[in-house]
């Protein structure tokens, strides 16, 4: 079966109407045609999408929550401020929420939303599975917080709940390798008749690596987890118990394998890089090997290294033992100089495409998402950075609070770059435009609330800061406070995005929503706002990599009109 | 005002349950590649530490192992069997075959649980004994999974389905799969020891 000619097993809103005809399975039409089984099991990629995106927000908040409190707790560096007991878990939660409630599932959403719109399919491949592994991941997205409220996670004292710490996270890395399984099998089958790889959308690209990434990744995370899980249970003895929990897994939520789950989010700017300037992207190869070099990151996961550091500490830099640096130094650049090279191949083609048109001179056409997106790209950049930075063994920073801040860099620039996509696409999956006013100063409190969240600690990470939440050195307070401010603006950006979308999506639809507001490239905006069930009346035949010029340029040729494109 | 493309002829079928089927796969080696990478790891830490890695009084069974391997032979014929009798529309040869690899799948599921009873070793005995019991834990899973893919596709031959042959070489591929699997368990778990 192929999605892109047949028919989706949706749950449709004519199904609901029709449950009095005397068709077979009757029974089973009236249980499926409930508004409840329609959030539960509905086959719908957009309605999926939207259960992952509410989800996903949920946990976001949560997640910046857990940041604020121990950004508190610094407040005071030589005691405890909040409950002693409760701060072990709170960096479990803090560190597990930035991947697992952050990044991952906000980053599946929107591309269970948006790839299947973007190929001209009418729906997502094996939807069932994406919906199982939602609830997979939701399940174990709960039973996470619950065995951190009950005294679990890595240095919890009970032990059931220690066991649960441990299973939740298995069960978060099962449900979304189920979704990205139907994403990767999404981009590979149901792309319409013309859509070659070459020509796939750079958000679908990015989604393709990154669900590749998450296929390859997640069972090597769930294969360690099975170890330490038994190991817990019974022996204690080869693992560490509980404690060895950042030994063997904790590779997943450093750098570089988080690189991988920001994939989408730089995915979303290389999409909007040619909407706001009005262009063609020409070479389309090099932002598609950019794009793929940062899945490179994915086999760094794959080694289990927690750091892919470069051990020269002490006058490494001269050329005794060449063998032994090249080995130290080819893991390095691999797993955190080529992301970072992809990363600046993508800002190159924004550069090729801000330069001025002979003819049309210099063109920008400023979306509400696009300042989202294109911070979400700075802060991920800088985070690459400070990642290559922190490897270096000569500069001491490891153990320092300088991880926590690369990783806020890139889980917060993922997060701000995703809202960029959501802002986007909003239209397709629900109608509406997400309002410039509120985008624009959003964006901004994004980015300063990301930086101070996150540069703070790359300075007191280089005052010799432990990681951890206590210090003695009182020169050191300035940086956490501010931390604190960035965690606390970033809880409100949040809301307000959120905030926002509520308005539109409780807005109703006039049904006079241009279907191309933003003048894109990309078939998803041939198509109604919102997009109909099954998203198009016809498979689009595509003839090009950017298929909306194409026809725009068609109707200027015949109707003779010069005007913009 | 909506700019339409033009409407594409139907598209050929992209076998999106094959492209599932070796994304399934891929995951399955990557579970037991880690499994197997984390195993020879603790091994090298014990046997530089301890000189010793597999405790004293466990003897590891060799025959029922081995019997295993040989088995995945038979269960690689029988899943190719099934796709080909598919391919050429023979139902009763397709639910034979079926059946047969089942029936394999089952009896390598039997062979396992002997070298549990045999070896006689409690999970909470110590390391090895633990990481023993995960990694052929998580093995019987697949297996199990393997003979439950089997019955689905068994049973809708049955039915009727018999145009669904994409079915059967994603069958083909899981069991293929797993005999890939179990052939790394082998020589890490049995042989090398």
């Amino acid at each position: 079966m192929t999605t892109i000619d047949t028919r989706a097993e949706t749950v449709t809103d004519d199904t609901a109407a029709d449950t009095t005809s005397d068709q077979p399975y009757e029974a089973g039409e009236i249980l499926l045609s409930s508004p409840v089984a329609h959030w539960l099991i509905s086959a719908d990629h957009k309605r999926i999408g939207r259960t992952y995106l509410g989800a996903a927000f949920l946990t976001v908040l949560a997640t910046i929550v857990i940041n604020i409190l121990l950004a508190v707790e610094r407040t005071d560096g030589d005691s405890v401020v909040l409950d002693e007991g409760v701060l072990a878990q709170l960096l479990d939660g803090q560190r597990v929420g930035m991947v697992f409630g952050t990044l991952l599932p906000l980053a599946m959403a929107l591309c269970v939303i948006v790839v299947p719109l973007q190929l001209g399919a009418r729906a997502l491949a094996f939807p069932r599975m994406a919906v199982v592994g939602f609830w997979i991941w939701f399940g174990g997205a709960i039973a996470f917080a619950i065995a951190l409220a009950n005294n679990g996670g890595s240095l919890g004292g009970s032990e059931d709940m220690v066991s649960l710490f441990f299973a939740s996270i298995a069960m978060m890395a099962v449900g979304l390798t189920a979704t990205a399984v139907a994403i990767a099998t999404s981009v590979l089958t149901t792309r319409a008749p013309g859509i070659t790889l070459r020509r796939t959308p750079f958000f679908s690209w990015s989604a393709l690596i990154f669900s590749l990434g998450v296929i390859v990744v997640m069972p090597v995370l769930v294969g360690a987890l099975t170890y330490l899980f038994i190991d817990h249970r019974y022996p204690r003895q080869g693992f560490g118990g509980n404690a060895g929990f950042y030994t063997w897994a904790g590779w997943i939520l450093t750098q570089p394998a988080t690189y991988l789950f920001a994939i989408p989010a730089i995915g979303v700017f290389a999409e909007l890089l040619p909407v706001v300037f009005g262009k063609r992207t020409p070479a389309r190869g090099v932002m598609i090997a950019g794009l793929g070099l940062v899945g490179v990151a994915a086999l760094s996961a794959v080694t289990q290294q927690n750091i892919q550091n470069l051990p020269w500490e002490g006058g490494g830099f001269n050329t005794d033992n060449l063998g032994d640096k090249f080995q130290d130094l080819a893991p390095y650049v691999i797993f955190n100089a080529i992301p970072l090279l992809g990363l600046l191949l993508v800002f190159l083609m924004g550069l090729v495409l801000a330069k001025p048109d002979e003819e049309e001179g210099f063109g920008f056409y400023l979306t509400s998402s696009f300042l989202f997106a294109f911070f979400g790209f700075g802060m991920i950049l800088v985070g690459m950075v400070g990642g290559i930075v922190y490897a270096l063994d000569d500069l001491g920073v490891q153990g320092t609070v300088f991880e926590e801040g690369v990783i806020v860099y890139v889980a917060y620039g993922g997060l701000l770059g995703l809202m960029g996509g959501i802002a986007h696409w909003v239209p397709k999956w629900r109608g509406g435009i997400f309002p410039v006013s509120v985008a624009v100063p959003l964006a901004l409190l994004g980015v300063l609330a990301t930086i101070l969240a996150s540069f703070p600690h790359y300075v007191a990470g280089l005052l010799d800061q432990e990681g951890g939440l206590f210090y003695s050195n009182s020169d050191l307070l300035i940086w956490n406070v501010l931390v604190l401010v960035g965690h606390g603006l970033m809880l409100a950006v949040v809301l307000i995005f959120i905030a926002a979308l509520v308005m539109l999506v409780k807005a109703d639809p006039d049904g006079n929503d241009s279907p191309d507001p933003w003048n894109a490239q990309t078939i998803e905006w041939s198509t109604t706002s919102p997009a109909p069930d099954e998203n198009f009346v016809d498979i689009p035949m595509v003839q090009s990599a950017e298929p909306m010029y194409d026809m725009k340029d068609e109707r200027r040729s015949a109707t003779g009109d010069g005007g913009d494109s | 005002m909506t700019l339409a493309l033009p409407a594409a002829p139907a598209p050929a079928p992209r076998r999106q349950l094959l492209v599932g089927s070796i994304f399934g796969a891929t995951t399955m080696i990557m579970l037991t590649g880690s499994m197997l990478g984390i195993w020879a790891l603790q091994r090298t830490r014990s046997l530089d530490a301890f000189d010793t890695w597999v405790p004293d009084g466990v003897t590891i069974p060799e025959v029922p192992s081995n019997v295993m391997l040989v088995a995945f032979v038979g269960v690689g014929v029988m899943v190719q069997w099934a796709h080909w009798a598919a391919m050429h529309g023979d139902r009763a040869h397709t639910v034979l075959a079926l059946s047969l690899t089942g029936l394999f799948g089952i009896l390598i599921i039997n062979a396992q649980a002997f070298i549990w009873f045999q070896m006689g070793m409690g999970v909470a005995d110590g390391t090895y004994q633990a990481m023993f019991y995960a990694i052929t834990g998580m093995f019987v899973v697949l297996l199990i999974i393997g003979v439950l893919f089997t019955m689905v596709a068994a049973f809708r031959f049955i039915g009727g389905r018999e145009d669904d042959r994409e079915l059967l070489a994603g069958h083909a591929i899981y069991w293929y799969t797993v005999a890939v699997c179990y052939a790394g368990i082998w020589f890490v778990v049995y042989v090398t020891k």
